[in-house]
């Protein structure tokens, strides 16, 4: 029973890694850059609805809208005015290493403006505990909001990539820039829709993150971001349910280690278990063959 | 008034001047062929028509439109679509697909209705289903409409190709090397296939093309670029006969 209950915490962790992890690898499958200050995107979120619900005393749920809004125009703006200007640049360095600078960028604003001192998060969800076998397994209402969420937003992110025309125009341009310009696919627009829907995958992430684990810092979302980037890798990165699946696995890794190894090992863990499976399959678990040339 | 008009069309790459001087005057309805030895140019010219290289002089118009140094988005848009010389679909996408994301220009709607698939999204989702699928037919290409692009064979991406550039609506489809690597059968398929492109869907046609079996076989005017200039223009049998243009490619 402790087993089972362990592995449900796990869910619970790997559901919020995979929300961040579809967002990582979004934006990676189609702008081909690895946003390493998605993570800090994520501690926005969460500011943005901790806000809204301490300061300005709206409703939980709304304050989570206010949390995308703030986290979608946050990707447009960090998208147009640091990576578009180094979209062709000769090194793809450049964008990687300014996506680094933009990760302290906001951790450091963040702190100048929140302070260090953590702040208690209120979790935004409101549904009571699940009781199961007579109160031996109990399942937190955040952990089912969780998970439930997660399914969700890989279902509708898999459907808007496949069957609706900004999609369509998304896989074109992962291919072929150039030639998706020349057939009239607005390349900027489509790389920036890309950056918006991924920031605002974010701000959910961020909220389950602290409903889950209620504190909040500027610090927040450094660790689950490269968690959440390595659960991308491990599933395969560029794809959506591989992100999925390495979210979940990661989770469960994690909390599991956590619970039977020990705590302080966990992370080391977490990233062995990265290293091991990179070893057996570079591409992850999903990932696309690498296509050897003759 | 002639379809496309260029003027003293110029590029060079650091010391090369890639294309010099060039001029060609296009009518509407016109098969014409860009021909020359190998690295004279004529791709570059292609990309200078098409915005992908920016021209350092000259003035290129469309329809009495001036697109000189115009985006590629915009020149896309005012009416010019191609083809590449090594073919560059979209190869993850099925076949359809590759279709409809050239049919994007002309079909609009906003990426929150697609999200909600509100009503408007079923509509214009199915009308360019319709689209695609009938500029699939006439290629002969509808019964692979769900494979994957990279998995048809090659003559048949050819086709592909040039499905997806018309579906882009254009006024001007330039071909760069349509022929290339198709056996003589594929050739002569594809010669036909150009002609009944132009025919039905009365289109002015420019290509690049090296074999000379297809450029004499449906070309109605030649231009031969030699060293990234003009070598001599005219009617498709007065060029091939001109001993200039049997001395560049044959030496003397």
């Amino acid at each position: 029973m402790k087993f089972i209950s362990f592995l449900i915490d796990g869910i619970n962790l790997g559901s919020v890694y995979a929300v961040i992890a579809l967002g990582y690898t979004m934006v990676y499958g189609i702008a081909k850059m690895l946003n390493f200050a998605h993570g800090d995107v994520i501690m926005v979120g969460g500011f943005a609805s901790f806000f809204a619900t301490s300061a300005m005393g709206v409703n939980p749920l709304v304050s989570v809208l206010i949390a995308m809004v703030v986290c979608t125009i946050l990707g447009i703006v960090i998208e147009e005015l640091a990576y578009r200007p180094l979209r062709n640049a000769a090194s793809s360095l450049a964008v990687l290493i300014t996506a680094i600078g933009v990760s302290y960028f906001l951790q450091n604003t963040a702190l100048l403006i929140f302070g260090s001192a953590p702040k208690q998060f209120n979790s935004v969800v409101n549904i009571p505990m699940l009781m199961l076998f007579d109160g031996r397994i109990k399942i937190s209402g955040e952990t089912m909001v969780t998970v439930i969420s997660c399914i969700i937003i890989m279902v509708c992110l898999t459907l808007f990539i496949h069957k609706t025309k900004s999609g369509q125009a998304m896989l074109a341009v992962s291919e072929d820039k150039g030639a998706a310009k020349l057939m009239g696919i607005n390349v900027n627009f489509t790389i920036g829709l890309t950056f918006a829907i991924g920031s605002g995958l974010a701000a959910i992430a961020g909220v389950l993150l602290c409903s889950t684990y209620p504190t909040l810092s500027p610090y927040t979302g450094s660790m689950p971001g490269i968690k959440a980037f390595v659960a991308a890798v491990f599933g395969g990165i560029g794809s959506i349910p591989g992100a999925f699946i390495g979210g979940l696995l990661l989770g469960i890794i994690e909390i599991l280690s956590k619970a039977y190894i020990s705590s302080q090992l966990s992370d080391a863990i977490v990233f062995g278990v990265l290293i091991l499976v990179l070893m057996i399959k570079p591409t992850g678990i999903l990932g696309k063959k690498l296509q050897e040339k003759v | 008034m002639a379809l496309l008009e260029v003027q003293n069309l110029g590029i060079s790459f650091g010391g090369l001047r890639a294309v010099d001087d060039f001029n060609l005057k296009i009518e509407k309805g016109q098969l014409y062929g860009l021909i020359g030895p190998n690295g004279a140019g004529k791709t570059t010219v292609f990309n200078l028509l098409t915005g992908v290289y920016k021209p350092g002089m000259g003035i290129i118009k469309l329809d009495d439109q001036d697109i000189t140094s115009k985006k590629n988005i915009e020149i896309n848009e005012a009416g010019i679509a191609r083809t590449f010389q090594n073919i560059r679909l979209f190869k993850e996408l099925s076949v359809i697909d590759n279709v409809k994301v050239g049919l994007h220009n002309q079909y609009h709607y906003s990426t929150v209705t697609g999200i909600l698939r509100l009503p408007k999204y079923k509509k214009i989702e199915k009308e360019m289903e319709e689209k695609a699928l009938s500029l699939l037919e006439v290629f002969d290409l509808d019964k692979e409409k769900d494979t994957l692009a990279s998995n048809l064979p090659y003559g048949k991406q050819r086709k592909l190709e040039i499905a997806r550039a018309l579906a882009t609506n254009p006024k001007l489809l330039l071909l760069d090397e349509p022929a290339a690597g198709m056996n003589p059968n594929e050739t002569k398929e594809l010669m036909d296939t150009i002609r009944f492109v132009r025919d039905k869907f009365e289109m002015t046609i420019l290509l690049i093309e090296h074999d000379m079996k297809l450029v004499s076989g449906i070309c109605e005017r030649l231009t031969v670029l030699n060293f990234g200039r003009v070598l001599c223009e005219g009617p498709t049998s007065e060029v091939l006969n001109n001993p200039e243009v049997i001395k560049a490619y044959l030496g003397e």
